[in-house]
């Protein structure tokens, strides 16, 4: 008792030296969160996908802008899910820490209706519309506003064996049907390609709905449509699916399976992305000189095929504290010189088409022509902010492929998507 | 549960019921209440807060893609889930999680609880050891799990069946969901049980095997009915905690083949659909399922804290 009221005041004094450490402790961060624009010059915050060599990308941007701006490079997770649920949460919470995003394609109607990110418009609209391809540049649009700015796209191509198969087919029962002679004969007959019950399989579908002239959504994306051709599309699919010429795990496989599979030589067919010959490259030199590539496959003989575009856009953030400085940083992000480099050193194409006629392009991508080909008359996937759950309930409706039953998988679909966009569609 | 708290002063301290308070009584007891009015005060802001906001959201048609169409729409959001058959078979798959897993906890937290409270040699070490699944984040024990069961990473995908993937169906992968879920909690279910075990005197089971009762008939007509108060706790507990099961489900399947349970599928809608209205409809759905079953539990089975009143000990 004596001893604890000795010293009441050095004791209170003791207290509050520790209440303040306590308290700076606990601020200090707070406060280098605060300071994060350096002796004038804006912090730039880059919140995108991990893209190999884009660092060299960056430090050049920064070098060129000459202190008016720095970018700062945050990468975020391998998937996309997590890519994407981390940003909108920040998005959401208004984070002013976010200045320019890398958006997958799909993203754009998204987060241009939560008014998430900042419309493009004067000058740097007019240098992103500048010799962009159309396909991708209409993956940036909402509501006829540009909303993000194409920086790689990307679709699929047929991969075929010229050993077993001379001239590729151009429409899906003819591939189907050169399967089918080439399992007769008892040669590698497989058609090799995504079905698993995720984002691939919705690729496939609209892909086919596209190529057959029917429609998921209106174009204005406030109705779920499911028309004729998107029948057919689903009728194409079931003949696919159930005519003996897939891998037993078609329902299960994912690009890499794909991949895999083409280069242990188990199919005739594949359809995948470009990656896919870079790869072949480097692991399975003696497929690749067999393989030949062609213009993925259509429905109907002599209308060519409509395919979907992949790709990321990169966009402005509406809380971002610098936004002119963003916009100009965006510009150089996605610049021919910039679209050029990740082009030869991290397998993106471009979106730009003069960046096609670089030479260095052509040892990189032999398959350039195909690809253009198909990115002059690409489809966009279902253009509705509620993009993600639309794509949730179509692939969980549409596995496994085999059981697709055309007429009455199209009405629950048509059900389940304009649930989706009223906001009603309960996700699984 | 404060009632019975408010209750028991009254009971234990006057010996006429009726009697008024004296006046030393009341300002204890006024004391009482100042002293936990801080808590009281800080446990309504953090829980009662967040609860009515999500009622109130759930009220709503709010979807973040849709900022524009935000409106009031009344129950029509509860519509909606009560009549979704993913949220029902969400639903099942919570209460098969929850059922089989709790029982089996029960049994093996038994034969836990039983091995450290006899174990006379390295106590410390039986008690410890046994505590370590406990001990292990959630998700850190279930990534191990996944790639475990992942055919080409993992030592047991392939002892079960040489070609198949178990996480990919359904069956298989919710045994393994249940699988993760008992060896994670045993060891709290064993403490739990434990505690129980500790208020079983020893004279009653000495006086029990005199009378000539085997160890069956000991364990359960003496401790059984003893540790009635613990086991119901124990149960309480993990049966709540059972029903929020997220992370083990999120890392071995994220969902996949119908494996979602009612928090994973209230996750989705609300932080991967950006759907606020439907998303807190279902947290809302949740947090009435927790209520019954506490209601259940506490009312009609007399769960109450161990010690808290005699009730349980009679």
């Amino acid at each position: 008792m004596e001893n604890r009221d000795r010293h009441p005041r050095r004791r209170r004094a003791r207290a509050r030296v520790l209440a303040a450490g306590a308290a700076i402790a606990l601020l200090a961060p707070l406060a280098a969160c605060g300071s994060d624009d350096e002796g004038g010059t804006p912090v730039l915050n880059l919140y995108q996908f991990p893209v190999e060599k884009m660092q060299d990308v960056i430090d050049t941007c920064n070098q060129q802008a000459n202190g008016a701006y720095r970018i700062v490079y945050q990468v975020l997770p391998r998937t996309a899910d997590d890519q994407r649920v981390q940003m909108v949460r920040r998005l959401a919470a208004h984070d002013d820490s976010m200045d320019i995003l890398g958006l997958d394609v799909t993203w754009t109607q998204e987060f241009a209706s939560a008014d998430w990110i900042k419309e493009w418009t004067g000058d740097a609209k007019s240098q992103v519309e500048n010799g962009t391809l159309a396909g991708p540049l209409a993956s940036g649009m909402y509501e006829n506003k540009l909303y993000a700015a194409p920086n790689n796209t990307n679709v699929q191509l047929l991969w075929y064996r010229k050993d077993l198969v001379p001239n590729p087919p151009a429409t899906w029962d003819e591939m189907i049907q050169d399967a089918l002679e080439l399992k007769q004969q008892g040669k590698a007959y497989q058609v090799l390609t995504m079905g698993a019950q995720y984002e691939g399989l919705v690729v496939l579908f609209n892909s086919l709905v596209a190529s057959a002239g029917g429609h998921v959504v209106s174009d204005d994306g406030k109705t779920a449509v499911m028309d004729a051709g998107a029948v057919e599309a689903l009728q194409i699919m079931k003949k696919f699916a159930t005519a003996g010429v897939t891998a037993p795990s078609f329902s299960n496989a994912v690009e890499d399976d794909v991949r895999l599979a083409f280069q242990t030589g188990s199919g005739a067919f594949q359809l995948n992305w470009p990656y896919v010959y870079a790869s072949m490259q480097s692991d399975a030199p003696d497929v690749l000189k067999n393989v030949g590539w062609a213009r993925y496959p259509g429905i109907d003989a002599g209308t060519p095929s409509i395919t979907t575009i992949g790709g990321s856009n990169v966009a402005v953030s509406a809380y971002s504290k610098h936004p002119d400085q963003a916009f100009q940083a965006a510009l150089c992000l996605r610049s021919a010189a910039s679209q050029k480099y990740l082009a030869v050193n991290s397998g993106q194409p471009p979106s730009i088409e003069a960046v096609y006629d670089a030479p260095e392009m052509a040892q990189a991508y032999p398959m350039k022509a195909e690809i253009l080909d198909e990115l002059k008359n690409a489809a966009p996937r279902p253009r509705t902010p509620a993009y993600q759950n639309l794509s949730t309930v179509v692939a969980a409706q549409l596995s496994p492929p085999d059981q697709i039953d055309p007429e009455r998988t199209a009405a629950s679909l048509k059900k389940s998507i304009q649930d989706a966009i009223d906001s009603k569609g309960v996700l699984p | 549960m404060t009632a019975t708290e408010v209750r028991k002063p009254a009971r234990a301290g006057a010996k006429p019921r009726k009697a008024p308070l004296s006046e030393g009584k009341r300002q204890e007891r006024k004391l009482g209440w100042l002293l936990c009015a801080p808590a009281a005060i800080v446990m309504v802001a953090v829980t009662a807060y967040p609860i009515l906001y999500s009622f109130w959201l759930s009220l709503q048609r709010y979807d973040l893609k849709f900022p524009d169409e935000r409106k009031f729409i009344w129950f029509t959001n509860y519509v909606t889930v009560l009549s979704n058959g993913y949220w029902w078979t969400a639903f099942g798959v919570t209460m098969l999680i929850t059922v089989v897993s709790v029982a089996v906890e029960l049994v093996l937290g038994m034969g836990l609880a039983l091995v450290m409270h006899r174990t006379i040699i390295g106590r410390g070490l039986v008690r410890t050891s046994a505590l370590i699944p406990y001990g292990i984040v959630t998700v850190v024990a279930a990534f191990s799990w996944r790639y475990a069961w992942t055919p080409g990473t993992g030592y047991l995908a392939n002892l079960v069946s040489p070609d198949g993937a178990p996480l990919t169906e359904r069956a298989s992968a919710l045994a393994i969901v249940i699988a993760a879920e008992i060896w994670k909690t045993t060891p709290f279910m064993a403490l739990l049980l434990m505690a129980g075990l500790a208020l079983v005197p020893d004279d009653l089971l000495k006086a029990a095997s005199m009378d000539g009762a085997s160890w069956w008939q000991r364990f359960t007509k003496v401790m059984l009915p003893v540790m009635k108060p613990a086991i119901l706790v124990a149960l309480l507990f993990r049966t709540l905690d059972a029903l929020r099961v997220f992370d083990n489900i999120y890392v071995l399947t994220n969902g996949a083949n119908e494996t979602s349970s009612v928090s994973m599928i209230a996750y989705n809608n609300l932080m991967k659909g950006l759907n606020l209205g439907i998303g807190s409809t279902m947290s809302v759905l949740i947090f009435l399922t927790v209520a019954i079953i506490a209601f259940v539990f506490v009312k009609l089975f007399g769960t109450a804290a161990p010690g808290s009143s005699d009730d349980g000990r009679r």
